[in-house]
């Protein structure tokens, strides 16, 4: 067991430290969703009361599409220079470190997002109230979005001009994480309870911590053999 | 009923079995449908709300049936195939996943031209038709993940992943929309369940019977098909499909075309059997 | 079990202080043989090879020597767990933590260190890594330890990789393609890496498109072309 927390957490700490190799190409995701929410008001009218009805789903949408960003190469260096293969020979199982792959990604992809979410919030005009179910349901839907998009890059590895695909692939897990994580803050901005979404969206952060290392790892495996 | 199972699961006998099983299914599904949309558009009455764009439910509701059973066969099919590593099921995957594409569509598109006259628009962001529209993408995704390795194999197992964890995707997203849209205070959404359930009179009812029976053995039939051509395509090298599937039509083929002589096949001639994957010739074999 | 016994007790008869010796290094497991037997592997649709049987005795050094494309590779993954066979049995084969496996690929990540990658293997497989150090100093590229993977040369690369043979212990090696981009010294201290390993009793199962040297003890060659 001890053995396994150790492998885990040697994967979690190369991917930081591999993250902090390459500081331009980790702070991609945060400068993509930046850019994006803050492009959104521009296509309106100044001034539009409109952009804060919106403000829910741009967040969400800004947040998902930077957590797409660069997804379908997430496993490719790993596969190329055979650090793979001693992943799955290692006496560890497989999914677990796929996991901990995943929980390290999250970490640098989505966590940037969630802090530089209130700053966007309010830039966008969203109510202070619900400020704080944004932050809930971000906390709650990033893994989501984060492990389903490893599950569709580890489902595209072997097949080098499947980049393309992977929107269709992630689309279908995605959009329950944007329905209720954007429907809380909506019932939250009219004052109705939240509770309902964001418990949808913790069951369903529930669901791909625990099914998709898995389901990842079993592409995976299929696309090294 | 284990060792048919087993035996059946053998590339050669299944092609032997669903050749002599998918000319029956074929001849039953057109004369369901058939008898089935006479029924529909010319017996049964027009509906007293919705006139006679009520008489689109005998093409809708049987692909719409069939979008969500395919899928729920292609993941079945998948879990076999992952656990077992059975060729056949693998094939199963790949091939049901193009004609749940076209059945989704099917029911999007009648959907769409139901809406048209009943609610005033093509489309809504009504719980069933998002979930549908969601369950195309799916497919899609399978459809192109096969078509995105070079290996059938691989691909295959790989679209096997996807249809399993779709699967449990599918009852997700469908709760997701429904609650989204409840969250719509007052829209005026009818919905699918009140044209179908009250009181449909006999003379509406046994058509849909008939249209939503023949579809599904239209369905087997296809599926079959074009199983047996996955199966031929993936197994081109083995000794079976030389002997049982390629002598007869190239024989037949080679006595109409002259220029085709000598026992080496001619690649083209094999696509007319089994869909080519590498385009390499089967002695590479 | 009985087996096992039985194959000991023989080899106790022929060989015995090579077993005592044997004994000293590796425990009693992996002291069982390898053996195939009608082995038929595929590559997605491909059947590479079919009906191979043979076996691999502990302190051996099996050369799979073949054409390009004849599977060389596939069987050594195969043999060392990274591929399901299609028919055909493996049988005594090592477990997770017995055997190493060096594949064409290095598995070192470009962007850290000679010393961050193996350290980062040693936790992956729960083994310390105490003995990293004297092992890339024995292989020459211990002045490398701290530069980045990717300025390093193919075969540095390589070297650095065949270090995690002497820094962890492990009875059964699986290494393809040990030799590619190694230049002549290095081909000797592999060599004696091989004669040392065979020496403790460890067993080796090698491609390679080079020939091996003679000097090598217990060498045996399984040609893969059909």
């Amino acid at each position: 067991m001890n053995a396994m927390l150790d492998a885990a957490w040697a994967v979690f700490v190369r991917e930081l430290r591999l993250a902090l190799r390459r500081p331009a190409e980790a702070t991609q995701p945060l400068v993509f969703y930046c850019v994006l929410a803050l492009l959104f008001p521009l296509g309106l009218a100044a001034q539009d009361v409109g952009l804060r009805a919106f403000a829910p789903a741009i967040v969400w949408v800004s947040a998902l599409l930077a957590a797409l960003l660069g997804i379908e190469r997430l496993f490719r260096a790993d596969v190329d220079d055979g650090t793979l293969e001693q992943w799955l020979l290692a006496d560890v199982p497989f999914p677990m470190l796929v996991g901990a792959k995943l929980a390290a990604q999250w970490l640098l992809i989505a966590a940037p997002l969630i802090v530089a979410a209130p700053l966007i919030a309010l830039a966008l005009n969203l109510q202070p109230q619900a400020i704080g179910v944004l932050l809930l349901g971000l906390l709650f839907g990033t893994p989501v979005l984060v492990f389903s998009g490893g599950f569709a890059a580890a489902l595209t590895v072997g097949a080098p001009r499947a980049g393309l695909l992977i929107p269709i692939l992630v689309l279908p897990m995605m959009c329950p994480a944007l329905i209720f994580g954007a429907g809380a803050v909506r019932a939250a901005q009219v004052g109705l309870s939240v509770e309902g979404p964001l418990y949808f969206l913790a069951a369903m952060m529930v669901l791909s911590l625990t099914l998709l290392p898995w389901a990842a790892a079993g592409a995976l495996r299929n696309a090294l053999e | 009923m284990w060792t048919w199972f087993h035996r059946l699961a053998s590339p050669p006998s299944f092609y032997r079995f669903a050749d002599r099983l998918a000319p029956w299914l074929l001849g039953l599904g057109l004369l369901l449908l058939a008898v089935g949309c006479y029924g529909g558009l010319f017996i049964a009455p027009a509906d007293y709300q919705q006139g006679d764009a009520f008489r689109v439910i005998y093409v809708h509701v049987p692909a719409a049936a069939l979008s969500l059973f395919v899928y729920v066969l292609m993941a079945v099919a998948g879990a076999i195939a992952l656990v077992w590593r059975m060729k056949l099921a693998e094939c199963a995957v790949v091939a049901a996943a193009p004609i749940g594409a076209s059945f989704t569509a099917l029911a999007l598109v009648t959907g769409m031209l139901w809406g048209k006259p009943t609610w005033g628009a093509y489309w809504v962001w009504d719980a069933r038709l998002t979930s549908e529209l969601v369950l195309l993408f799916l497919y899609l995704g399978v459809i192109g993940l096969n078509q995105a390795y070079s290996d059938a194999r691989t691909a295959a197992r790989a679209c096997a992943w996807l249809a399993l964890v779709g699967v449990v995707n599918v009852p997700i997203v469908h709760y997701s929309v429904q609650w989204w849209n409840s969250l719509h205070q007052g829209s005026t959404i009818l919905s699918l369940e009140a044209v179908r359930d009250p009181k449909i009179s006999s003379s509406m009812l046994w058509p849909l019977l008939l249209t939503l029976s023949g579809s599904f053995a239209f369905f087997f039939a296809v599926w079959l098909r074009r199983l047996q051509n996955e199966v031929v395509a993936r197994e081109r090298g083995a000794n079976w499909v030389r002997d049982c599937v390629l002598q007869a039509p190239l024989a037949a083929v080679s006595n109409e075309q002259s220029g085709m002589t000598g026992p080496e096949l001619d690649p083209s001639m094999q696509s007319r059997q089994g869909r080519q994957r590498h385009g390499e010739p089967r002695g590479a074999d | 079990m009985a087996n096992e016994g039985r194959y000991c007790k023989s080899q106790e008869r022929r060989r015995v202080p090579h077993r005592l010796h044997c004994a000293r290094n590796f425990p009693a497991l992996a002291m069982s043989p390898l053996s195939v037997s009608d082995l038929a592997v595929s590559r997605g649709d491909r059947t590479v090879f079919s009906g191979l049987s043979f076996r691999v005795e502990p302190g051996e050094i099996l050369h799979v020597q073949g054409r390009n494309g004849a599977g060389k590779t596939t069987l050594l993954e195969t043999l060392g767990g990274l591929r399901v066979q299609i028919a055909g049995t493996i049988a005594g084969g090592p477990g997770a933590s017995e055997r190493h496996w060096l594949g064409h690929r290095s598995a070192l990540n470009a962007a850290l260190t000679p010393l961050e990658n193996l350290r980062f293997w040693c936790a992956l497989n729960g083994a310390g890594d105490s003995e990293l150090l004297p092992a890339l100093d024995q292989l020459g590229v211990k002045a490398q330890r701290n530069r980045l993977c990717g300025t390093l040369s193919t075969g540095q690369r390589r070297r650095v990789a065949l270090s995690r043979l002497l820094a962890v212990k492990r009875p059964w090696w699986f290494l393809d393609e040990p030799l590619a981009g190694i230049d002549a010294a290095g081909l000797q201290l592999i060599t004696q890496l091989l004669a040392a390993h065979a020496g403790e009793g460890g067993t080796a199962v090698v491609t390679s498109h080079q020939a091996l040297p003679d000097s090598l003890p217990r060498l045996r060659a399984l040609a893969l072309d059909a």
